[in-house]
């Protein structure tokens, strides 16, 4: 077996698990639905961005978020619903950004179709705002090379894969997935960075990116 | 009793030992569920199973029954049905009722515990007796559209609390407290969900004259209007024009609600000389249960109205293609297309029907999908995680948590 380099710094593996907070505010129709994502904290957004990936995540490829859902499921705008799921959420590097984006797809689909204004949900099928809590903690796993790496990544939890790749870049805004910083930062592994990073963790299941990423890493070991 | 390890195999050990991790931070806290019944009910069953489990992972949990006469229960039913939106408002004697009652179980009950859980409006009033600690209300029912005067009498407590939760975004309203998203679970080593030898299965099929020479359609539920068994007689009426298959309708009735056996009574009138539609009135038993939805080719659950609607969760474990109305939580269980179909009318219940029926490769594929998606987000250890991060979030307000 090739000796793997040991990293500058060891890698250790932390999960978020989530917590579903209520807001109490709902919409009907795409007006509120717009007015709602302006006033909304930002854990919001991030949680209906977020949470169908992770619920449905055995399911692929799926719309990863629930303001297409709802769109199509319960307004009928399956146009709408299609700009909304193919908003490409790599190209944000904060919360706020994806904010906009939403919000100006929607309210450029009104615009150029005003009927889909008058839309509403029927009654008890409403848009209803939650938000995530997330919950960070260290786990008891912590990689010293790439090898370890790949052993913990086997059989880690998928929350920690999500943390790793989803909230870490996007809601603590560090602008890249922490597997693709710590494989250039610590192992000079330029390639396997770039790699990594070029995976859309957005269209496949969060088991197939593991996959994805242990085959990646067999590769460079 | 079950071990938190037993879990291992259903869910993970990686699952187990995030649970291990989490319960480290709340070790040596102390939590007191209340509620008002030590048996029957969903939330007697869950407090059954959660307790010890929070137990075992070093939560010291405990649970108190409040104690109540006829007359305390009789308001407390009332709240209920007004909390649906029915019924009619409490009487000024049926306040004082609930207040004299509450009084005394304020004497009774240890209200000192770190966390102080109290499910259901019944012991509400209790949360007089707050001091330092924290006190969440655990509301398991819609009160999305209450009666406007019992809504103001529970305010009255409501705000006494720092938490409360409910099982889905819907059955809540704006309120001037933190609000948490739990959905109920659903035990997969219990008696109603564990998994049967094939033999005892055949058993109850024959037990209940069921032959296995067709596609089986079956809806559990109590034989009460808001599940719509006419409803399902109507949409399996409606396939047996193109598909021969039977239908299986099994659900418990008590001697003492009228409505309920008029109810069955319609239904039998409706199925009368049609050999292949199966009506059985049960008594509880959570084996034959299990055993029928396993048995079965297909589960429709037609219901008008549903609190969170648990038996989809059931047939879902149990890898069954799931027909369900979409009300009250169900929606949360069945992803259109992905993990079940949803319907709205008995058309839409029919066409549904039909649709798997036809299409067993489409039905099997769902039926899958709908077990991973139970063992992911419907199982007793999602719960357990949920109501550990619900007490560790009474201390910290931001959305971001480092623990």
């Amino acid at each position: 077996m090739k000796e793997t380099r040991k990293a500058t710094a060891p890698f250790r593996f932390y999960t978020r698990l989530q917590l579903t907070e209520l807001t109490g505010r709902r919409a009907s129709n795409l007006q509120q639905l717009a007015d709602g994502l302006r006033e909304i904290s930002g854990a919001s957004i991030y949680h209906h961005t977020h949470r169908f990936l992770q619920q449905h995540q055995f399911l692929s490829p799926e719309p990863p978020n629930d303001f297409a859902y709802w769109t199509a499921g319960e307004l009928g705008e399956e146009a709408l619903a299609e700009r909304l799921y193919s908003l490409d959420i790599m190209r944000f590097d904060s919360i706020r950004a994806l904010r906009e984006a939403i919000i100006a797809t929607i309210e450029g689909y009104v615009k150029a179709n005003p009927m889909a204004s008058l839309k509403f949900a029927a009654e008890g099928r409403e848009f209803h705002f939650l938000k995530s809590i997330s919950f960070i903690m260290p786990t008891r796993h912590e990689a010293a090379d790439l090898r370890e790496f790949a052993d913990i990544l086997s059989r880690i939890t998928v929350d920690s894969i999500y943390y790793h790749v989803f909230e870490s870049r996007l809601r603590l805004e560090k602008g890249r997935n922490d597997f693709s910083k710590w494989f250039e930062d610590c192992l000079g592994e330029r390639e396997l960075s770039a790699l990594v990073e070029r995976l859309d963790p957005y269209t496949q299941t969060l088991e197939d990116l593991r996959r994805n990423l242990l085959r990646g890493i067999e590769r460079s070991l | 009793m079950p071990l938190l390890e037993d879990y291992a195999p259903i869910v993970g050990q990686d699952v187990i030992d995030d649970l291990r991790l989490l319960s480290e931070r709340l070790r040596g806290r102390t939590v007191r569920n209340v509620n008002s019944t030590a048996v029957g009910g969903g939330v007697a069953e869950i407090l059954n199973r959660l307790v010890p489990l929070l137990r075992q992972v070093g939560v010291e949990a405990s649970w108190d029954v409040i104690k109540g006469g006829d007359a305390f229960f009789a308001v407390t039913k009332k709240i209920h049905n007004a909390l649906h939106g029915g019924g009619e408002g409490l009487t000024p004697q049926d306040k004082e009722i609930f207040m004299e009652t509450s009084r005394a179980n304020m004497e009774a009950v240890d209200t000192g515990a770190d966390i102080m859980f109290i499910h259901d409006p019944q012991p509400m009033a209790l949360v007089a007796r707050k001091r330092e600690n924290k006190w969440i209300w655990r509301c398991h029912v819609d009160v999305s559209r209450p009666e406007p005067g019992t809504w103001d009498f529970l305010m009255s407590f409501i705000g006494g609390y720092d938490a409360s939760v409910f099982s889905a975004p819907q059955f809540s309203r704006e309120l001037p407290l933190r609000q948490f998203q739990i959905a109920p679970s659903i035990d997969p080593l219990s008696d109603k969900n564990r998994d049967l030898e094939p033999g005892f299965i055949d058993s109850v099929m024959e037990k209940h004259s069921i032959p296995r020479d067709k596609p089986v359609v079956t809806q559990i539920s109590r034989f009460d209007r808001l599940k719509d068994p006419l409803g399902v007689i109507e949409a399996w009426r409606l396939v047996k024009k193109y598909i021969d298959c039977r239908l299986v309708l099994a659900g418990g009735g008590a001697a003492d609600d009228p409505e309920g056996m008029q109810v069955y009574a319609e239904v039998m009138e409706r199925a009368k000389g049609d050999p292949d539609l199966h009506i059985l009135l049960m008594k509880q038993d959570d084996l034959e249960v299990n055993a029928l939805q396993r048995a079965s080719d297909i589960v429709i659950q037609k219901s008008l109205k549903e609190g969170f609607g648990l038996t989809v969760s059931e047939a879902l474990w149990k890898g069954k293609p799931v027909v369900a109305s979409a009300v009250g939580g169900i929606p949360l269980q069945v992803a259109h297309k992905h993990s079940g179909l949803l319907c709205h009318s008995v058309e839409g219940a029919a066409f549904a029907l039909k649709q798997l029926l036809n299409s067993p490769d489409y039905a099997r594929k769902l039926g899958e999908n709908g077990r991973e998606h139970v063992r992911r987000n419907f199982l007793l250890t999602r719960h357990l995680k949920e109501y550990m991060l619900l007490f560790l979030a009474l201390d910290r307000g931001e959305d971001l948590v480092n623990i």
